[in-house]
């Protein structure tokens, strides 16, 4: 009869077993820029909920996005979008069975930093 | 009583329980919002900053409140399914649940917020 009880997985490999190279930092940096992006999310879900409520909300949310911090973090969620999104399409290649020789790996690699630095500027100088 | 060999309770299934779904959402709602997130990234940096007047203004517009709606739905719900697979590949049962049930409600409860300030400052 078939077990149903939980077997208990390995998990994934951890991080410190490796050698750091491009490929893998480019492929972890996709992971933490995706999840710290939720920061930006609340900042600006916040904003557009006090947007809708009143002025004196509005004006407390808006001087938090606006002031300094609030930049620094806006700014750096910037590149984190334009990185993910990048890292996002190389992913999609890779999934394809493409790209995925050595050479051609790490010049994507360079690609989504190189990249996501100048999306970034950029789009600061669109708006 | 149902006899169910290994293989049958297995098959279709792997490791994650839902077979390929999980995947092809991420890789789907990736594709899309790769094509909204550029016209966002502008509309959105261009809004941020004026007063309120004008920011309501901005964010009635059809375009951008549906674009903006779009973001914020499927950004969330892309964060959430990528927010699990990181969560399923460091942590164990009921930690492992804790968090993803957490994870799922944050994104739910943001989408809600934001979906309701927009359709409040939109219609």
């Amino acid at each position: 009869m078939a077990e149903t009880r939980e077997v208990e997985r390995p998990l994934s490999p951890h991080l410190q077993v490796y050698r750091p190279q491009l490929t893998s930092i480019t492929s972890i940096l996709t992971r933490i820029t995706g999840n710290a992006l939720v920061v930006a999310a609340l900042l600006i879900v916040w904003w557009l909920l006090a947007a809708s409520t009143s002025d004196a909300y509005f004006e407390l949310a808006d001087a938090v996005l606006t002031s300094w911090f609030g930049d620094l973090v806006l700014t750096l969620s910037l590149w984190a979008v334009w990185y993910h999104y990048l890292a996002g399409l190389r992913h999609l290649y890779f999934d394809a069975g493409k790209g995925m020789d050595i050479p051609t790996a790490e010049k994507l690699g360079w690609g989504c930093i190189i990249g996501s630095v100048a999306l970034t500027v950029i789009t600061l100088l669109l708006v | 009583m149902r006899y169910l060999t290994a293989r049958k309770r297995a098959e279709g299934k792997g490791a994650a329980g839902t077979g390929t779904e999980h995947l092809w959402y991420m890789k789907m709602s990736g594709v899309g919002l790769a094509l909204i997130i550029p016209v966002f990234l502008v509309a959105f940096g261009r809004t941020l900053g004026g007063s309120r007047a004008e920011v309501l203004e901005s964010l009635a517009h059809p375009a951008m409140a549906i674009v903006t709606g779009l973001v914020i739905f499927f950004g969330l719900r892309h964060f959430a399914a990528g927010a699990q697979t990181m969560i399923e590949d460091y942590s164990h049962g009921t930690t492992r649940r804790a968090l993803i049930i957490a994870v799922t409600v944050l994104s739910y409860g943001m989408i809600a917020t934001g979906l309701f300030a927009l359709a409040k400052i939109a219609l």
